[in-house]
């Protein structure tokens, strides 16, 4: 892949709590919900980088973030140099032509009263001047070509497409403003085993030849395994794991990587008595009051007096070669096959 | 078409035998024929995983078994689903809700909506015992505590007056199988029953699942779409696709080397973990269209094999062997290309 | 691909800023290729393409009157509505009677049958009830009209700006419309009526537009709040859309079907609540003619002469009828998941 050296994207800090308040006429906050709680990170151009977590860990707040549609409550997500946390009007709108969206749902994402063509074309009425009037058909036309959809059909209506081809159909909309920096939420977990593949593919073809940046979240290791080249792990706000795919998943060192891996079937029954499986027991604990110290260590097989005492911050740790946020991390290969 | 024989083990009566099962649902649009000759077979102790995608006809099926179609709109023109040799669909309904629930049990995708949301766990749980059983409230909500101890839910007791809404969705899907479990069922049919939750929630329910399984003799009929989950805990799989069963077989056999484009292709096409491949191989075009099937095999359209005959006649499942089955005319090119 | 060269301008979609324009020719083979592996051989369901062709922009509006154009039920009803209107507008095309003239009623023919001189038979005053029916059009639409115009317009608009901006406006409008909701309609009416000494189209309108515009309110504004909450509303704050872009672009064109038809069924509502007030002698007076005060007027002696009273409320039905068919026609048109 072309990743290059120079950040794209470079979150700093970022904290988003979502206040709890009580009372109808006066408001008393009573606390919060911390969705995320502390988060840097760096995109590199032409590079993808796997967000994973299970749900509630903070990852679709992130995304909310990433693009400017939530305000965060500390921190900076700047792209190309340009902050887009405190962005408002006329400069917010400029920095959105560098960063877009593809959503999780083909079904609710697009809007059933408009025509295809005028939900690609409509970035090029929002932002007129990314297309001069009289172009923008043409270019319409050429994105739905792009992401594989026949061009002839901008005058039909969501309804009358797939779910794959709906998801094509968000993509190029999310292209028409030819952004650098994509942020993918959860593009394929909506759309049926076979179909997955295709848009995957899209993904990626339209990585390589338009030079995109993907920040690509979701809940399936496996898809994020195949499609980035770094990936982040997250668990109640923070991130646990950083580092290259290779890394993340072949040299995990963070117990809570190591479970959510182990946890993961493997399409193959071969050996499947053998594998080994770390089971977590109870749910996560609320992001409304997460433990102190490391946030893991009420569900850790390792946990000690310093894990409740101490929050572990996300760094490069002896005998590691990337990223962890464990006081007590040990490289422990949970798939072992490559 | 011939019924389809039942395969597995011949040697011993199957627990239930669905036998070229047909469904239809009559709609504005047309008649959409969401299953279209179906068989399989589940014996006691056994794992059979269903594997198949949206508008396969996996669920349709189940529920054909479990007797909650609608009908109408939904028709059972043809077929037979036996259970200990008797064939349900002849029964009377009364007859069939002594089957539902007690001996054949279901468990759902989505436990919140599948949960009543305005009565406490514990009651809907004490239910099952009150109805099916005859029990005193005081002796069903005991039986209650106890299903909830099975299910692995921490602090049974205290939660049994908890509403559905104050449990986690792991939690919850455990509430639905202590709900399933409660009257010893032979048979429990779980639709994607861990879709809806996380990897490390969906392991350990996938756990408690193989657990029950192990204390009793009861036959699980696993609905998923997930490969992985199917390799994990399944004994043998049923491929459904438009409608039919394109292929079965082991679970070892059939990830070692399918036989039919289909299960060949979803196998190509999923990334896993323990891989970094290049390109997934995707299956190209779209699965059919329910209201307007092919006359052929229905996954012609989409299928590298193709030959002329196979848009014209769809293919019976063929044997192979003595545990296989693919439904296509090729598979002897498939069966070779999988190991090649 | 190594070479981040090849990210350029290429392979972009009609050339950057600086406005090359050019067709991007870099990608064009392998996209090609994909664009024919998407279309599904035969299998996908195969829809009707329909609508207008690629060559013309189509668009929610002009897709939704060409399906129209083609419904039976939209062409009849908007037939109907037409007949109803010049009825309202020219009352003396479909009667040579003038029902405002005194001269023309005659006691003596008090409560006839229909015959030949007076197709609907007369009232208890001796007057042609065909006539009095034709002219009391204009009155009863004039009420159910702009009372639906009215409530649509406040309610409407108000239910867009609670439900948009949600917070202090919304719950301040809602509070206010409650307490609207709270009076009953019947002395609600009365009182306000009390108010003018003469009852006439336009304080019946005001009377009832002032008690019926909360429920144009709430449906709009939960409309408007399940719209807000959908995910192609965030991808448009994604684009960055303008709060106005949202409301009018994303968020009506799927908020309004539900007030539609409520709409319709609320302007029969209307004409029948204006029969009901002239009954109680606040509505619409003697000498004007509508509907309800027809059938107030012809409802003591029921038994003894029907057709004073069942041609109006007829007429009265037929008008509802249509424009709830309208309505019909028109919420499914604007659903392109219908068409």
């Amino acid at each position: 892949m072309a990743a290059t050296g120079d950040a794209i994207l470079e979150v700093r800090d970022l904290v988003k709590h979502f206040p709890l308040t009580q009372g109808v006429v006066v408001r008393k906050q009573i606390g919060a919900v911390r969705a995320v709680d502390g988060i840097s990170f760096d995109l590199r151009r032409g590079e993808t980088l796997g967000i994973v977590g299970e749900s509630g860990c903070g990852k679709s707040t992130l995304a909310k973030l990433l693009m400017g549609l939530e305000r965060p409550t500390r921190g900076s997500v700047r792209i190309k140099g340009r902050e887009i946390a405190g962005a408002k009007g006329g400069e917010l709108k400029r920095i959105r032509r560098n960063i877009q969206l593809v959503m999780q749902d083909p079904y609710t994402s697009l809007n059933p009263r408009m025509t295809v063509g005028d939900i690609v074309g409509e970035p090029y009425e929002i932002h007129p001047e990314a297309a001069p009037k009289g172009d923008r058909r043409r270019r319409v036309q050429a994105l739905l070509e792009l992401v594989g959809l026949d061009p002839d059909h901008v005058n039909r209506y969501p309804h009358q497409f797939s779910g794959g081809q709906r998801q094509r159909i968000g993509i190029a909309r999310g292209l028409a403003l030819q952004p650098e920096v994509i942020v993918c939420d959860e593009p394929v977990s909506a759309l049926d085993v076979s179909i997955q593949a295709q848009v995957v593919n899209l993904l990626a073809r339209l990585q390589r030849d338009l030079g995109l940046s993907y920040v690509f979240i979701a809940h399936d290791l496996s898809v994020v395994r195949h499609i980035a080249d770094r990936v982040g792990v997250m668990y109640l706000g923070k991130m646990v794991e950083l580092g290259r795919d290779a890394e993340v998943y072949g040299q995990p060192a963070h117990p809570y990587t190591q479970a959510l891996l182990s946890a993961v079937p493997v399409p193959d029954p071969e050996g499947r008595e053998r594998r080994e499986r770390i089971v977590l027991r109870g749910d996560p604990p609320s992001p409304a009051n997460p433990p102190s110290g490391c946030r893991f260590r009420t569900r850790c097989w390792k946990a000690q007096e310093v894990c409740a005492q101490q929050e572990p911050p996300l760094q490069l740790r002896p005998g590691t070669w990337h990223e962890s946020a464990c006081h007590f991390p040990q490289i422990h290969d949970v798939i072992r096959a490559f | 078409m011939p019924p389809l024989p039942a395969w597995g083990a011949p040697e011993s009566e199957p627990l239930l035998a669905v036998e070229d099962l047909h469904v239809e649902f009559v709609t504005r649009q047309g008649t959409v024929k969401a299953v279209n000759g179906v068989g399989y077979a589940l014996h006691p102790g056994e794992t059979l995983a269903v594997l198949g995608e949206s508008g396969s006809g996996k669920s349709v099926t189940a529920q054909a078994i479990m007797g909650i179609l609608d009908t109408p709109p939904a028709r059972v023109p043809k077929g037979r689903i036996r259970f200990r040799g008797t064939d349900l669909l002849g029964l009377s309904e009364d007859a069939r809700s002594q089957v539902r629930g007690s001996r054949i049990a279901m468990i759902f995708q989505d436990a919140l909506s599948a949960l009543n949301p305005v009565f406490t766990v514990g009651s809907q749980i004490a239910e099952m015992f009150r109805v099916h059983r005859g029990m005193s409230r005081r002796d069903a909500e005991r039986r209650a505590v106890e299903l909830m101890d099975r299910v692995r839910i921490p602090g049974a007791r205290q939660r049994l007056h908890d509403y559905p809404h104050q449990f986690s969705g792991g939690m919850r899907q455990r509430i639905m199988i202590a709900m399933a479990i409660a009257l010893d069922p032979e048979v429990l049919i779980a639709d994607e029953p861990t879709t809806a939750l996380d990897v490390t929630v969906q392991a350990q329910i996938m756990e408690l699942l193989a657990e029950l399984k192990r204390e009793s003799d009861m036959g699980l009929i696993l609905i998923t779409h997930d490969l992985g989950v199917v390799a994990d805990v399944a004994d043998k799989i049923v491929v459904m696709y438009g409608g039919r069963v394109v292929e079965n077989a082991p679970v070892h056999d059939l990830y070692r080397a399918p036989a039919h484009p289909y299960t060949r292709g979803l196998l190509d096409s999923i990334p896993r973990i323990d891989r970094k491949g290049r390109e997934l191989h995707a299956i190209a075009g779209m699965p059919p269209n329910l209201l307007d099937m092919p006359p052929g095999c229905a996954f012609a359209p989409r299928c590298p094999y193709r030959q002329d005959d196979c848009v014209t006649a769809a293919p019976p499942l063929h044997r192979i062997g003595s545990t296989r089955g693919s439904a296509c005319h090729y598979w002897r090119e498939v069966l070779d290309g999988s190991h090649g | 691909m190594s070479d981040p060269a090849v990210s350029g301008p290429a392979v972009r979609v009609g050339g950057g800023d600086g406005g090359s324009g050019t067709a991007p020719r870099g990608a064009a083979a392998p996209r090609a290729r994909h664009a024919r592996r998407a279309k599904s051989p035969g299998g996908s369901p195969a829809r009707p393409s329909r609508g207008a062709p690629a060559g013309r922009p189509a668009s929610l509006w002009s897709d939704a009157w060409h399906e129209l154009r083609r419904r039976p039920l939209f062409v009849a009803a908007a037939v109907l509505i037409g007949v109803i209107l010049l009825m309202a507008a020219v009352p003396q095309l479909f009667t040579s009677v003038d029902p405002y003239d005194a001269a023309s009623c005659r006691l003596g023919d008090a409560r006839q049958a229909p015959s030949a001189a007076h197709w609907f038979g007369t009232d208890n005053q001796g007057c042609d009830t065909l006539a009095r029916t034709v002219y009391g059009t204009r009155n009863s639409l004039l009420v159910g009209l702009s009372t639906t115009a009215v409530t649509v317009l406040v309610g409407g608009l108000l239910g867009l700006v609670a439900g948009f901006r949600g917070g202090l406006p919304d719950a301040l409008l809602s509070r206010v419309s409650e307490v609207f909701f709270a009076i009953p309609s019947v002395l609600g009416a009365l009182l306000i009526l009390a108010v003018f000494r003469t009852g006439t189209v336009w304080t019946v309108m005001l009377a009832l537009a002032v008690l019926a515009w909360p429920m144009t309110f709430r449906i709009m504004r939960a409309a408007v709040i399940a719209a807000r909450g959908q995910d192609y509303v965030v991808a448009a704050r994604a684009l960055g859309a303008s709060g106005r872009r949202i409301m009018f672009r994303h968020i009506l064109p799927n908020a309004v079907t539900s007030v539609i038809v409520v709409a319709t069924v609320n302007l029969g509502v209307f004409i029948a609540a204006e029969a009901g007030l002239s009954f109680l002698g606040v509505g619409i007076q003697s000498p004007e003619i509508s509907w309800g005060l027809m059938i107030a007027d012809a409802r003591p002696r029921f038994l003894e002469a029907a057709s004073p009273l069942l041609f109006p409320a007829a007429f009265l039905s037929l008008t509802v009828l249509a424009f709830i068919m309208l309505g019909d026609a028109v919420r499914d048109a604007l659903d392109p998941k219908l068409r």
